[in-house]
């Protein structure tokens, strides 16, 4: 009985993670972001 | 393997180098801790990823400009991002009205703007005329004072100077008319409530 009571359910185990497409999203937000470099000034410029 | 027994430093290191699965690791290494941080301030998923994700954006940005400084660990660093974001947050919750996505919405919760309504206004400006009907009821010497501090928004200092009597005749005054409207309401029965 304690285990059908205490045992998380499937929603609340997802629940303390961010989702994959969260994930995903920064993934690529991170891989598209470039920081040019041009006589002391930085660009972020983003590549598709 | 190998990569997962890294340190933090080593990992961010690599990622400022250009190695992008170093952030994919340390994404997956903190992730359920900043999350659940999170969520437990907000305690909306929503939100909660919405913050998730700009407090990454906001590492990222930080170090791919090479702002990035090794004097804090990493793990607190952006816990007092995602803090920070929190923060961001409830100050924003309490300048815009928010959507909840429950698949109950009503737009006018949304766009329902905060003037009064044509009845309201109506009630409104009733009660007002009823009001100042029941004011042309009191003694003068408390019509004055009340007018003057209601209406003309005068402090009691300035009632003195100006009636010629002293502040507390004045205030005396104030609650005798306050107690006598009281009683003229409760009399007739006047309903002053829109």
């Amino acid at each position: 009985m304690a285990k059908l009571y205490f045992k998380p359910s499937k929603k609340e185990e997802n629940l303390v993670v961010p989702s994959k497409r969260t994930i995903d999203f920064l993934l690529n937000y991170s891989k598209s972001l470039q920081v040019l470099e041009f006589q002391n000034f930085k660009f972020e410029t983003i590549l598709n | 393997m190998k990569n997962n027994t890294l340190s933090d430093a080593v990992l961010v290191n690599n990622y400022i180098s250009g190695n992008e699965s170093a952030l994919s690791i340390l994404i997956e290494r903190h992730k359920q801790r900043i999350y659940s941080f999170i969520y437990s301030k907000v305690f909306d998923r929503d939100a909660s990823e919405d913050i998730f994700q700009d407090t990454f954006i906001k590492v990222i940005r930080t170090l791919k400009n090479g702002k990035y400084n090794e004097e804090g660990k990493f793990l607190p660093w952006v816990m007092r991002i995602a803090h920070n974001l929190v923060i961001d947050h409830f100050r924003k919750g309490n300048r815009m009205p928010k959507f909840e996505d429950n698949g109950e919405f009503s737009i006018f919760s949304v766009i329902s703007d905060g003037n009064l309504n044509a009845e309201k206004k109506l009630i409104k400006s009733q009660v007002e005329d009823d009001l100042r009907n029941i004011i042309q009821e009191l003694p003068e010497d408390q019509k004055e004072v009340l007018v003057m501090r209601m209406y003309k928004d005068m402090s009691f200092k300035e009632i003195s100077d100006k009636t010629g009597v002293s502040i507390n005749t004045a205030l005396g005054r104030m609650r005798y008319a306050l107690i006598n409207l009281r009683k003229v309401i409760e009399k007739n029965n006047i309903v002053l409530t829109d």
